[in-house]
């Protein structure tokens, strides 16, 4: 009797986004405009967004997409560190890590970034000279948005005078939770102005937000005042990214790019350590979004700890044994 | 300015190596007897028939055709176990259920590769639905077995008798668990018949009642085709006739019972209506649209076959919709990122094939997803029909495959009338942020199961069944037990 | 060769999950029916009550909050786990009622098969509690049954197994988290029911199990305006005082034993739900 299975691939499952060639984005020029977007937006049933969720969870990565996955999670880690500790010499070897987070295995992809304070970003800068990793820097009152917009805007110009390629933004949770949405609007739009060539990451603190409905009308608020990431946390606060949060995100980020042609990132940040999380993202990535955002063009994990899990599961990959943590350097 | 254009991605999507779980966990036998008096016995004639695994065409194990002597033979260990069985305390039969719900537990993974192997269900759908639900069944039933009299049928409801138990192809073991919870918990005695093609289940199940050293005789399995099941309605000593299946055979069964007087139950087929308003979630919506059909390859009764969205929302709707269906990973059942599975026979194939070119004929759009199928075995891609019209085949008849029907409405009171043209009445979904209108629309439709805001939800507290041409009679829950109780 | 000398046991607390001694550091001789010591149990004291009805009140809203099925799961478990203890159990009601061993074992089968009945209510409470009411008009109107919240159990001083087990599982079984206060003179079973439900899933802090002196401890939980219902099944004498001490705070309390132990029990489940009812606007 039949004992052995036959294998069909067929479909890869990956979302097939059709994005328009020419850009056309909202143009809001009044408050109104912006209510009548989000008013515009369908609502969420948190019931089904976590049903979902789950069900993506379900996938099961095997061989060589498990590999690529893993390379694939590395090369988007922002590795981060913000800490009221941090010295210029932790940063140096955040930076190290972060160029060259497996020195034993030179084919390692090096991680998407170091994500620091603005006083350190000058030190983050001078230590990854030579290499492809970015330097992003929180900035805008970080953790908790409550300043007034002038001191924003001067810690956002002091990041970017240092270096800055990418700027992670907080939004200001009082004014959107209070209705203000005009006022979250104009200091994305501010901080964008601000921000020149270096790319713009809004962090929505989606753990305050609460709801996936507040999640998806933030995404909306934030991509169309030109953000170039929408991120969902500080790390900061008690509830970070949660996967019904991050398929909102993807979701946004998907109808956003169909309806404008604009292409946005999403960061998921906090409180992300292992590989078979990360790479659950990914799955939620590849079936929401799709290809194009398999990419740390437009995809990022915030995470410190994240990465050595990622090359401890690489390592295992390729020599079939678990390794003692201890392997890779505790940055 | 925007000075962020958008590039090709530099890596491809994540194209899923293959996960496939291991067939070996299903330690098939060669063939397999008749569950009769507590043991594997073999059928008086000794007339044996292959089980087939839908996704390869092959053959998994041999099983007896049950005759009408086995039948018999079923009948009469029935009877004799029930004066013992139905007077035990039903503190005591609980505790044989919550072995059962254990034992199944415990067993949940050769079971859940037995079902896709034999049923060609994705093993996602097994392992994660099937298999948990038929223990859930079970140890929800356990928990009745000594609280008849809470139940609300009297201070001492009585069991019938003996249960002659018929079920489909479509979900075996679970139907097996709606079957015989509720009827071993009220004090009866059953006879189950697997369906044909899907018997291989029910024979892991006879094992794990050894077991559980159920009383011989209080469950017998009779594995055979539709003349097993026929001599089961037929036999005289049948107190109680539960039937899933198709509404042709069961208006045959209710001719046969309404002759001899026997109790009465049947879950029929169903052609349900997911009615979508311009309010709805919309992902949500997408995915409950998806789970609607395309769930266990739409050998589903309760199936949301037809599709009414609100006209103002049809075009994005079905966009986004087929965006979902191209996605679809449709082959090997046993794969764990497998969405959509193998038909179950070549004779479901052919009826599926025939009713969606009857679709094309009769002048509806055919939008197919545009996977490859595996070569070998019984496959049909996700398939929806757009520009269907209420007089259309497509839209009246049970497809009982992965074929969704779009037809648009205009306003609730609308939608209503046309989900409930049709004479069937089974189950219904209603997408809508609007609590009050759900309500108003839930109230109106002429349906045994209506899901707000999601679809094809199962619980054993929760009662399943049909009005109308869908059957009659429920199956979960309190009303469950009705089925099993003389009251 | 010399007898091999046994190992003892020390009965302790059950609060949160964990096995603390008493925060005082007292314990009380505990003798069997014939008067030779058993052990020194612990002796609770006001601080262990008030860490108890703080373990229950944050644990309850988690145990509320599963499933009824997951409920119905976990109380099977504590059974499954009683069922393979059954000789200890016995051993120690033996030790505790000097009753004979055959009745003591026909004590622990009661009890266990007693779980069992409570693990099958979690998920039908629901059903036979709750309802629709066809109220007149364009209303879907629903009452649900939900637990008051955290109750505390003067355990029955006789009856030291079963006794506790009706008196600790109805309430838990409805959805609340519960502070027993064991019997005085027969705490072993109690605290081996802790153990076992520590062992079973049980969230932490849904059975805390104290042992002492009632004189102390009763009426300090019967005063402790965090607890929503009382079971007063073993405070004897103390009874009315202590069902005056549950009005400070309006509290359930149940204060009479009804023969019928299905009707008791019933009664037990009841005594510590709550109805909350829904009306929703049907139209278009």
């Amino acid at each position: 009797m039949e004992q052995v299975s036959t294998t069909h691939r067929i479909a890869s499952g990956s979302a097939v986004v059709r994005i328009p060639d020419t850009a056309s984005l909202p143009v809001i020029e009044t408050e109104a405009a912006l209510r009548a977007l989000l008013a515009s937006l369908s609502g969420v049933d948190a019931v089904g967004a976590a049903a979902r969720a789950a069900k993506l969870a379900t996938r099961s990565l095997k061989q060589s997409t498990k590999r690529d996955a893993l390379d694939l999670a590395i090369s988007m880690v922002d590795l981060t560190t913000l800490e009221g500790a941090d010295t210029p010499d932790r940063v140096r070897s955040l930076c190290a890590k972060a160029w060259r987070p497996d020195p034993a295995d030179p084919s390692t992809p090096s991680a998407a970034a170091v994500c620091v304070y603005p006083d350190l970003v000058a030190t983050a800068r001078e230590a990854l000279a030579g290499s492809a990793v970015a330097v992003a820097s929180v900035a805008t009152a970080f953790p908790s948005g409550r300043a007034s917009l002038a001191v924003k805007l001067a810690d956002v110009a002091e990041a970017v005078a240092a270096g800055a390629d990418e700027v992670d933004m907080v939004i200001d949770r009082g004014a959107f939770l209070s209705g203000r949405l005009g006022q979250v609007f104009d200091e994305i739009v501010a901080v964008r102005e601000a921000c020149g060539t270096a790319h713009l990451k809004v962090i929505l603190e989606t753990g305050e937000l609460v709801t996936l409905d507040a999640v998806r009308r933030a995404s909306w608020l934030a991509m169309a005042a030109r953000a170039d990431f929408i991120k969902t946390s500080t790390g900061k606060v008690a509830v970070s990214a949660t996967p019904p949060v991050a398929l909102v995100m993807l979701e946004a980020a998907r109808d956003f790019a169909e309806a404008t042609g604009r292409v946005v990132g999403v960061k998921l940040a906090g409180g992300i350590r292992s590989a078979k999380e990360a790479l659950r993202y990914l799955v939620v990535v590849n079936e929401t979004a799709g290809a194009l955002w398999l990419s740390p063009r437009y995809f990022r994990f915030g995470a410190s700890s994240l990465l050595n899990d990622l090359l401890a599961q690489r390592t295992k990959q390729r020599r079939g044994v678990y390794v003692r943590p201890e392997l890779f350097s505790g940055d | 300015m925007d000075d962020h254009p958008v590039l090709a991605s530099p890596l491809n999507a994540l194209d899923y190596d293959p996960a496939p779980e291991s067939a070996a966990v299903a330690h098939l036998h060669e063939s397999y007897g008749l569950f009769v008096g507590g043991a594997f016995t073999a059928p008086e004639a000794n007339e044996q028939f292959a089980t087939l695994n839908p996704a390869t065409g092959r053959a998994l194990a041999t099983v007896a055709h049950g005759t009408t002597d086995d039948v018999d033979r079923a009948v009469a260990a029935a009877r004799r176990a029930f004066p013992a069985w139905s007077t035990r305390p039903g503190s005591e039969r609980a505790k044989y259920l919550f072995r059962i719900a254990r034992l199944i537990q415990e067993r949940s993974r050769e079971l859940a590769v037995v079902e896709t192997l034999d049923n060609g269900k994705p093993i996602r759908e097994s392992r994660d639905i099937d298999i948990p639900l038929a223990a859930a069944h079970f140890f929800y039933y356990a928990g009745w077995a000594d609280k008849l009299e809470h139940a609300g049928f009297g201070p001492a409801p009585r069991p019938i008798g003996v249960a002659g138990q018929i079920i489909p192809w479509n979900f075996p073991l679970l139907m097996a668990a709606w079957k015989l919870a509720p009827a071993l918990a009220a004090g009866n005695t059953c006879v189950l018949k697997p369906a044909e093609t899907t018997p291989l289940s029910a024979l892991v199940l006879a094992d794990i009642i050894q077991q559980a050293e159920l009383p011989p005789g209080v469950v017998n399995i009779v594995t055979g085709d539709g003349r097993t099941g026929a001599a089961l309605v037929e036999h005289p000593d049948v107190d109680k006739i539960a039937f899933t299946g198709s509404t042709e055979v069961g208006r045959m069964i209710q001719r046969r019972a309404a002759a001899a007087g026997t109790h009465l139950t049947l879950e029929l087929g169903g052609k349900g209506a997911n009615i979508v308003f311009e309010d709805a979630p919309v992902d949500e919506m997408v995915e409950g649209i998806v789970d609607g059909i395309f769930f266990n390859q739409g050998h589903v009764c309760c199936a949301g076959s037809r599709l009414l969205v609100q006209e103002s929302v049809a075009d994005e709707v079905v966009r986004r919709l087929m965006r979902r269906v191209d996605q679809l990973r449709v082959g090997d059942p046993l794969d764990k990122n497998t969405d959509v599975g193998a038909i179950n026979s070549a004779a479901q194939l052919a009826r599926i094939r025939e009713l969606a070119d009857a679709g094309e004929a009769e002048g509806a759009e055919r939008l197919t997803s545009a996977c490859a199928l595996p070569s070998e075995g019984f496959w049909f891609p996700p398939t929806v029909f757009t520009h269907v019209a209420q007089s259309h085949r497509i839209a009246r008849e049970e497809i009982f495959g992965p074929v969704l029907s779009v037809l648009t409405f205009r306003t609730p009171a609308e939608a209503v009338a046309k989900a409930n043209d049709t004479t069937y009445g089974l189950a219904c979904g209603v997408w809508s942020e609007k609590g009050s209108r759900t309500l108003w629309v839930a109230e109106r439709l002429r349906a045994g199961v209506v899901w707000a805001n999601t679809y094809n939800k199962f619980d054993p507290t929760s009662p399943f069944g049909g009005v109308r041409e869908s059957g009659f009679g429920r199956e979960g829950g309190r009303h469950g037990l009705e089925a099993y109780l003389d009251v | 060769m010399s007898e091999r000398l046994g190992v003892r046991k020390t009965y302790k607390l059950v609060v949160n999950g964990a096995f603390p001694r008493s925060e005082s550091g007292r314990s009380y001789e505990v003798r069997d029916a014939a008067g030779a010591l058993l052990a020194n149990a612990a002796q609770a004291s006001r601080k262990d009550l008030r860490d108890a009805v703080r373990a229950a009140r944050a644990a309850q809203p988690g145990w509320w909050g599963a499933s009824a099925y997951n409920r119905g799961q976990v109380l099977y478990r504590v059974a499954e786990m009683a069922e393979a203890r059954r000789e200890e159990l016995a051993d120690q009601v033996v030790a505790a009622e000097g009753v004979e061993r055959a009745h003591a074992t026909a004590t622990v089968e009661r009890a266990i098969d007693r779980i069992v009945w409570f693990a099958g209510w979690t998920d039908k409470i629901a059903q036979v509690y709750g309802g629709t009411n066809p109220v007149a008009g364009p209303y879907f109107n629903f009452s649900i049954p939900t637990p008051s919240g955290v109750v505390g159990v003067v355990a029955p001083a006789e009856d030291s197994l079963l006794g506790l087990v009706e008196t600790v599982m109805a309430p838990i079984c409805a959805g609340n988290a519960v502070v027993v206060l064991a019997s005085e003179t027969r705490p072993i079973p109690a605290v081996l029911l802790g153990e076992m439900a520590a062992t079973a899933d049980l969230p932490a802090g849904v059975l805390n199990v104290l042992t002492g002196r009632l004189a102390e401890l009763a009426p300090v939980l019967a005063d402790h305006e965090d607890v929503d219902g009382l079971d007063l099944a073993g405070a004897g004498e103390m009874r009315a005082d202590l069902a005056a001490r549950g009005a400070g705070s309006i509290k359930r309390v149940l204060a009479d034993d009804p023969r019928d132990p299905d009707a008791a029990a019933l009664r037990r489940i009841r005594a510590f739900l709550e109805t909350t009812t829904v009306w929703h606007t049907i139209g278009q």
